[in-house]
């Protein structure tokens, strides 16, 4: 057996079907993700990215093409989507508009009480939820959820997703609309979800600079298919596919090109500010060890070549 | 060039002698002139959105006054001309649409200043110009992306023909292309028609192409200055907890480890020709 946890086979779907609104929205959409991963799909607003997560735990139905999550296609019948959406847990944009309750606590549990687990269980679950997204229990569970940053809101509406024990997160651009220091929160907290407690996430992502750090794998979508896979470094080698989608890289990795194109070609496959610290530092330094030198510092770092991992 | 917004030394508290009494604003001074584009950078809670709220009249200070083309806030008789000189635009497209078509949606504003019917379809289609959104007039606004409804949001109030526009983080819910043709059209209302524009964001690559930058923290003004004076402070930013664009990053620590950079680089161009005039390479020299 394959570790895939959710395939998409040749999914095609199209909103208003039948109206004269009618707008296709996927076509021919071939996905997997792998048990353990950390995937972000890309694409520009309007991609299909939102449209395809939603296919993940059966919200919106495919005109044709089948989802198959943990080996079972899930509009078969006698399949419970009740199961499939508490296995794949799906956190939309702004997720924090959709708290309501009067606690912290009674908000997580809200989804866990839905499905039916005991009392004793969903307070377990949304004990460990809110100790998985760095909440404290003791602290926050009486507080009005309305009342906490930003930051901590989220992490609310992540943990009452969580609270219902899925198998993979699915997250609808989690930093979307937050200032730095709560994007930062977030994303921390969501490489600690993968990295400490080994879930499976899908990211929706805007930010070519995010994925590059976090990713393992980026799915770049365009015009309702996807376009490209690969490790982020791969994505970013294709800067003028990418641009030309509406997406571009990162900074930096625009930075090395543009030397490049200057005739300092440092290295091609730069993605974080780390890497091009590396790789111009030791030319830089070159270059102004002797005033005389600068030039053969320079020529030196043009055939520097590629960044070595 | 005489002030649009004159904000004088504002301070604003939330709740005031009650129990959840927040001093939102603490003695905050800023002028914003005729097609001048000011970015207000800080964390949520620092401030930014309290202060964009007294530019038209939304909040009125606890101390200290504002005034818009020399009108006070405070002012009720003039309230409607207050609104009609500041218009705002706020961080959710869809909360700010209100109509099944796009030039319905523009003409609403408008439509309730009492504009005659043909001046109306003329502000209409301006505005969809001016925001280049020419061509979607009978398109429901649903439809559309999210910076093209923020672009429609735009225009309904440019169509009321203010002095100036107030954005607060217009572009928070965009995609990096719904993000450029925001901020474009932003630059343009600055450069092109000539209104004062305070644009509220957390993204600092905005920030940096803007003729002003002013960083709030616990309500108060921190730092404010050219992009260049804000951003070549890493030391504050960093304090604060705030980004900087990837290539000032890099310019500042490359700096910091001894490479002789000459400035502190706001774009990928500065940053490529800093270290081609470093390394040799300079455009004579290549």
């Amino acid at each position: 057996m394959s570790d895939t946890i959710i395939e998409v086979h040749d999914l095609y779907y199209t909103y208003m079907r039948g109206t004269p609104l009618a707008r296709q929205a996927l076509t021919n959409v071939n996905v997997s993700i792998e048990r353990g991963e950390l995937v972000a799909i890309i694409g520009r607003t309007g991609s299909g990215k939102s449209t395809l997560i939603q296919h993940f735990n059966g919200l919106l139905k495919p005109d044709s093409g089948s989802v198959v999550v943990g080996g079972r296609d899930i509009w078969r019948k006698g399949v419970a989507l009740r199961d499939i959406r508490r296995k794949v847990g799906l956190v939309f944009q702004y997720p924090e508009h959709q708290l309501f309750e009067e606690t912290v606590a009674a908000d997580i549990a809200f989804a866990p009480r839905n499905l039916g687990m005991s009392e004793a269980d969903v307070d377990e679950a949304v004990r460990e939820a809110m100790r998985v997204v760095d909440l404290d229990y003791d602290a926050l569970r009486g507080r009005s959820p309305f009342e906490l940053s930003g930051g901590q809101k989220r992490r609310v509406a992540i943990a009452g997703v969580l609270a219902m024990r899925p198998e993979v997160l699915v997250l609808d651009e989690p930093t979307a609309g937050m200032d730095p220091r709560g994007r930062e929160e977030v994303l921390a907290e969501i490489r600690q979800l993968h990295e400490a407690h080994g879930y499976t996430i899908v990211l929706v992502s805007h930010s070519m600079e995010d994925v590059a750090r976090f990713a393992e794998r980026l799915i770049v979508m365009d015009g309702g298919t996807v376009v490209m896979e690969g490790s982020p470094r791969e994505v970013f080698r294709n800067r003028e596919d990418l641009v030309r989608m509406g997406l571009g890289v990162p900074q930096v990795t625009g930075l090395m090109a543009e030397l490049a194109a200057r005739g300092l070609p440092y290295a091609e496959n730069v993605i974080t500010v780390e890497e091009a610290l590396h790789t111009l530092l030791p030319a830089l330094l070159g270059a102004s060890g002797a005033g005389g030198d600068a030039g053969a510092g320079g020529d030196a770092g043009a055939g520097g070549g590629e960044v070595g991992e | 060039m005489k002030p649009v917004i004159r904000v004088e030394n504002v301070s604003y508290t939330y709740d005031g002698g009650g129990p959840g009494e927040v001093e939102a604003l603490l003695d905050v001074s800023l002028e914003v002139a005729g097609g001048e584009f000011v970015a207000v950078i800080g964390h949520n809670g620092s401030g930014k959105s309290t202060l964009a709220k007294h530019m038209n009249a939304i909040f009125v200070p606890t101390r200290g006054d504002v005034y818009v083309l020399g009108m006070n806030t405070r002012d009720e008789s003039r309230l409607w001309d207050i609104r009609q000189t500041v218009g705002m635009v706020f961080q959710n497209p869809d909360n700010q649409i209100v109509a099944t078509t796009v030039e319905e949606d523009v003409a609403f504003g408008p439509e309730n200043l009492g504009v005659p019917p043909a001046q109306i379809r003329r502000r209409v289609d301006e505005a969809l110009a001016i925001v280049d959104m020419t061509g979607h007039e009978k398109s429901a606004p649903h439809m559309l992306s999210g910076g093209q409804k923020q672009r429609v949001a735009i225009a309904g109030v440019i169509a009321m023909r203010p002095k100036c526009i107030v954005l607060d983080e217009p572009t928070a819910m965009l995609d990096p292309v719904g993000r450029s043709e925001v901020l474009a059209t932003v630059r343009r209302l600055a450069s092109e028609e000539g209104m004062a524009v305070v644009h509220i964001t957390h993204f600092m690559n905005e920030a940096v192409l803007a003729d002003r930058v002013v960083v709030m923290e616990g309500g108060r003004i921190a730092l404010a200055g050219t992009p260049r004076e804000v951003f070549s402070q890493p030391a504050t930013l960093r304090r604060l907890d705030l980004d900087v664009p990837q290539v000032t990053e890099l310019a500042y620590e490359l700096r910091a480890a001894g490479a002789p950079l000459p400035r502190c680089p706001l774009t990928v161009a500065e940053l490529v020709d800093d270290i081609a005039e470093l390394v040799g390479k300079g455009a004579g020299q290549s």
